[in-house]
């Protein structure tokens, strides 16, 4: 693995409002702009959207599946785009950099969320151990 | 806008238990079926799974939000950050967090005014005390609703 490396892309999705309601229960973020219809349309939106950390949970999976679940270290993400019903998600990453730090070989990832209007839900930047 | 005066501020330290059915439920809320998460007895917790001390944040944490007098209809999640210095705790593991507000500062939007930025940093410290891992969370007040 050398920095420039790119990771296997992996999609998610379409994700449905019971993804949503799923995330929330386990979460425990109950913000009804996600769930209740009506709220969310008061407030502006033409339908509920996904949770920023919904995106975010599937892009730790994302790396976790590839790297390992224990040998995270650092997850970092930036919320863009919202995210919406039957949207399908793309997770992508590259190497940033692979080096030793605290007696253990780290690699940096350059992460990005993408829905398939090309949009960008959330940029990330994760460290892991390689083991 | 938000309080500037509330950077400094702490909330309540309170327990969190990690428990094994709560790692499950929540790696598979994010789509994960790894054999860590889901057969390990002592499985380690998904990188944003700090995220569920709410279940565990006594009433009174809220007094730091009241100070920070943020208005929830144009508060946005723009980033947020977990460091484990030595890996993810486990399922097993009784987690002190204590959350402070680390900077509140603003910039100006391109389409909805000012932008305030209120940055709060949680703690979780082990049985031993050691700090295992670190939430950093950006909130921002938008000059508008967002909608």
């Amino acid at each position: 693995m050398n920095a420039g490396d790119s990771l296997e892309a992996r999609d998610f999705g379409p994700l449905t409002r019971t993804d949503f309601v799923r995330y929330q229960g386990a979460s425990g973020d109950f913000n009804p702009i996600h769930h209740d219809e009506g709220f969310a349309q008061s407030a502006g939106f033409p339908t509920v959207f996904s949770v920023g950390m919904l995106q975010a949970g599937l892009l730790a999976t994302y790396c976790t599946d590839q790297f390992g679940p224990a040998n995270v270290r650092r997850f970092h993400v930036q919320f863009r785009e919202q995210v919406w019903p039957d949207d399908v998600l793309t997770c992508t990453g590259t190497v940033a950099q692979v080096y030793e730090a605290d007696g253990e070989r780290r690699v940096d990832l350059d992460l990005v969320v993408t829905r398939q209007t090309g949009g960008v839900a959330v940029r990330g930047q994760a460290t892991f151990v390689l083991t | 806008m938000a309080n500037k005066q509330a950077v400094g501020m702490q909330g309540p330290a309170f327990d969190m238990a990690v428990e094994r059915g709560k790692v499950r439920e929540f790696a598979r809320a994010t789509k994960s079926e790894h054999a860590d998460y889901l057969d390990d007895p002592q499985p380690p917790i998904p990188p944003t799974f700090l995220t569920t001390s709410t279940f565990w944040q006594p009433p009174e944490a809220a007094a730091l939000w009241r100070e920070l007098d943020i208005d929830v209809r144009r508060l946005l999640h723009g980033e947020q950050e977990y460091v484990f210095p030595k890996g993810p705790p486990r399922a097993g593991a009784t987690l002190t967090a204590k959350t402070r507000v680390e900077s509140v500062f603003e910039k100006e939007g391109k389409r909805g005014g000012t932008m305030t930025f209120v940055v709060t940093v949680t703690d979780f410290t082990d049985e031993r005390g050691d700090v295992v891992a670190q939430a950093r969370s950006t909130a921002i007040e938008t000059g508008r609703p967002p909608a």
